[in-house]
């Protein structure tokens, strides 16, 4: 810790981890008393920001008494005492799983996902399970079963989704550290609206094992943080192969916090075109150019005479393949095994139809709908095995472009957050929200959001996308940029102004 | 592309969902629309372009067969809406 900070629990929770690992093992502060502190401030914004479907504070706060121990004892892990927000979507055999379904209302899982195991053993404390969009589903957490959650910039306007209650919490200011899922920009999309860092792994280097399915060739766990430091160390800690899960890699996880400040010198950074054009707000494209021109200045080559000539097919591509996926993933929600189950009809088969009718919200049948459609006999070809074939031309382009740069540069979003309820009524309008996140999940590609300024006093954010299994690359830029700038360390105030009392 | 009424209800079928007169008719403007954005990759040549159904090129996976604990038909049958005894209960399947 810096000389002269505070080390009272309360000034701690606006520290980077790193921070208050520092401060834990110094014994400045235990992780019992860091705990209370960090549930006490969760409690007092939930009311306007609705981060949480299920607070977990006795959990919570017996993970911080034995990370005391271990603590005493000297042999802490970098996340021992740290709070840590855990998406609805990642099953913990004692806490209810929802995954923002009226589906699973008080499901209990029977095991711990593999990336919650790994964090209990690494001492970290889970604070609650974060709000989302039903199954994963949505760009905005309003179709969260559970209510939606707020932007902590603007409390009328969404978080982004489908990470949205993860997003919140950590921009808020209520946890350091949060587990996302990103299926189709699930990480990046709320991170950027929420105006902190999001990584989205490259398909196969975290576990899924545990993790309620959507669309399994597309998602991946990733991590939240403020800043470059503490993303790398809770990457770090969820990476690498898991028995329980065939797609995860064989390969060694490196220390992603080693070579964060080698910098960016002859960086070779590549802004395909196509993602730079059209459809931008104003506001993004100044902050995502003024951000180029400091990369330029930190050392980085930019180059724009970058094509990706098939990636304009993604939101098709997308729309195929997951919804195919989940239409398989979900027909497990059948009312016989757990969850909701309906039990008024005149038969097995409609109990079955009324489980999912009622289970289910719009999105989700939406999707299980449009799935369904295209593996159905007759429009297999046409549909699915169509755009899995558009997807080797775009996961092609992407390799081809990377083999000449180290990474990729986009906006995250097009626009800034859209106001609570905005694009409800139009699927199409919130699918296009996703537009520059999409095609990396096609590619199975690692990439995350990192702030890059403010539009109409709302958070942007750009997108590095890198080589498979380099986040390291990603995170070393991140950490440079962030020497130059203080977009990562602005905080919002909406939420405090709502909790204060009047 | 627009879809018929009917082949809305063919895939509530076969998905297995119940819908309303009026859920059944607002689906099937919006996937109409959703469709017809599909159409779009029409304009890509595929021609000789292998499908891709995962990004990274693991083959088939073999684990070790070790025997380890599972957790336990109790655990499992406590989420069941429906028991009897160690079973899962459901209504007729044939009638």
């Amino acid at each position: 810790m810096a000389d002269g900070a505070d080390p009272t629990p309360g000034a701690l929770l606006d520290a980077p981890v790193h921070e208050q690992a520092c401060a834990l093992r110094a014994g400045a502060v235990t992780a019992r008393a860091l705990a209370e502190a960090t549930l006490a401030r969760v409690r007092a914004q939930e009311p306007a920001l609705h981060a949480y479907i299920t607070l977990t504070p006795e959990l919570a706060l017996a993970a911080a008494e034995a990370a005391d121990q271990r603590l005493r004892r000297g042999d802490a892990a970098p996340l021992t005492g740290i709070p840590i927000a855990v998406k609805d979507l990642l099953s913990t055999c004692d806490a209810e799983t929802t995954a923002g379904s009226a589906m699973l209302r008080g499901f209990r899982p029977i095991v711990d996902c593999t990336v919650v195991a790994r964090l209990r053993a690494a001492g970290a404390v889970m604070v609650g399970k974060a709000n989302l969009d039903e199954f994963a589903m949505g760009s905005s957490t309003e179709y969260s079963a559970y209510g939606s959650t707020r932007n902590p910039w603007d409390l009328e306007r969404v978080p982004g989704g489908s990470s949205g209650g993860s997003a919140a919490t950590v921009a808020a200011g209520g946890v350091p550290l949060a587990l996302g899922t990103d299926t189709g920009g699930s990480i990046r999309q709320p991170a950027a609206l929420c105006g902190i860092l999001g990584l989205k792994p490259t398909y196969g280097r975290v576990s899924r094992f545990g993790v309620i399915a959507f669309a399994s060739s597309l998602e991946q766990v990733g991590p939240f943080a403020r800043d470059a430091e503490d993303l790398g160390l809770l990457l770090g800690a969820i990476a690498g192969h898991d028995p329980l899960d065939a797609t995860t890699a064989p390969l060694p996880v490196p220390d992603y916090t080693a070579d964060l400040a080698r910098g960016i010198e002859g960086l070779r950074v590549g802004v395909p075109r196509e993602l730079l054009g059209e459809g931008l707000e104003p506001g993004v494209r100044e902050a995502v150019e003024a951000a180029l021109a400091q990369l330029a200045a930190l050392g980085a080559r930019i180059d724009r005479d970058v094509s990706l000539p098939s990636v304009g097919a993604s939101l098709p591509v997308y729309y195929l393949i997951a919804p195919s996926e989940a239409s398989a993933n979900l027909a497990r929600y059948d009312g016989v095994k757990y969850g909701y189950s309906a039990h008024d009809g005149p038969g097995m088969w409609d109990d079955m139809e009324q489980t999912r009718d009622r289970g289910f919200g719009d999105e989700v049948k939406r999707r299980i709908m449009i799935g369904t459609y295209a593996l159905s006999a007759g429009y297999y070809d046409a549909y699915y095995l169509k755009a899995q074939k558009v997807r080797t031309l775009i996961r092609r382009e992407f390799e081809a472009a990377l083999a000449t740069h180290d990474l990729l540069l986009t906006p995250t979003t097009p626009g800034v957050a859209f106001r609570l309820g905005e694009k409800l009524g139009d699927p199409l309008a919130m699918y296009l929200s996703d537009l520059f996140t999409l095609p990396v999940n096609i590619a199975g590609l690692p990439a995350a959001s990192i702030p890059c300024g403010f539009a109409e006093g709302l958070p942007v954010g750009m997108q590095l996308i890198g080589r498979a299994f380099e986040e390291s690359t990603i995170l070393r830029a991140a950490h440079a940029y962030a020497t130059v700038t203080d977009w990562h360390l602005r905080r919002p105030g909406a939420v405090a102004a709502a909790a204060m009392p009047s | 592309m627009a879809l018929s009424h009917s082949e809305v209800w063919h895939i509530a079928r076969l998905a297995r969902i119940g819908l309303s007169d009026a859920e059944a008719d607002r689906l099937r403007e919006q996937l109409s629309t959703i469709l017809e954005h599909f159409q779009s990759l029409n304009a890509y040549d595929t021609d000789g372009v292998p499908p891709t159904a995962q990004t990274f090129d693991l083959t088939t996976v073999e684990r070790a067969d070790e025997p380890r604990p599972t957790a336990g038909a109790e655990l499992v049958l406590a989420n069941a809406p429906r028991r009897e005894g160690d079973f899962l209960r459901v209504r007729a399947v044939l009638e």
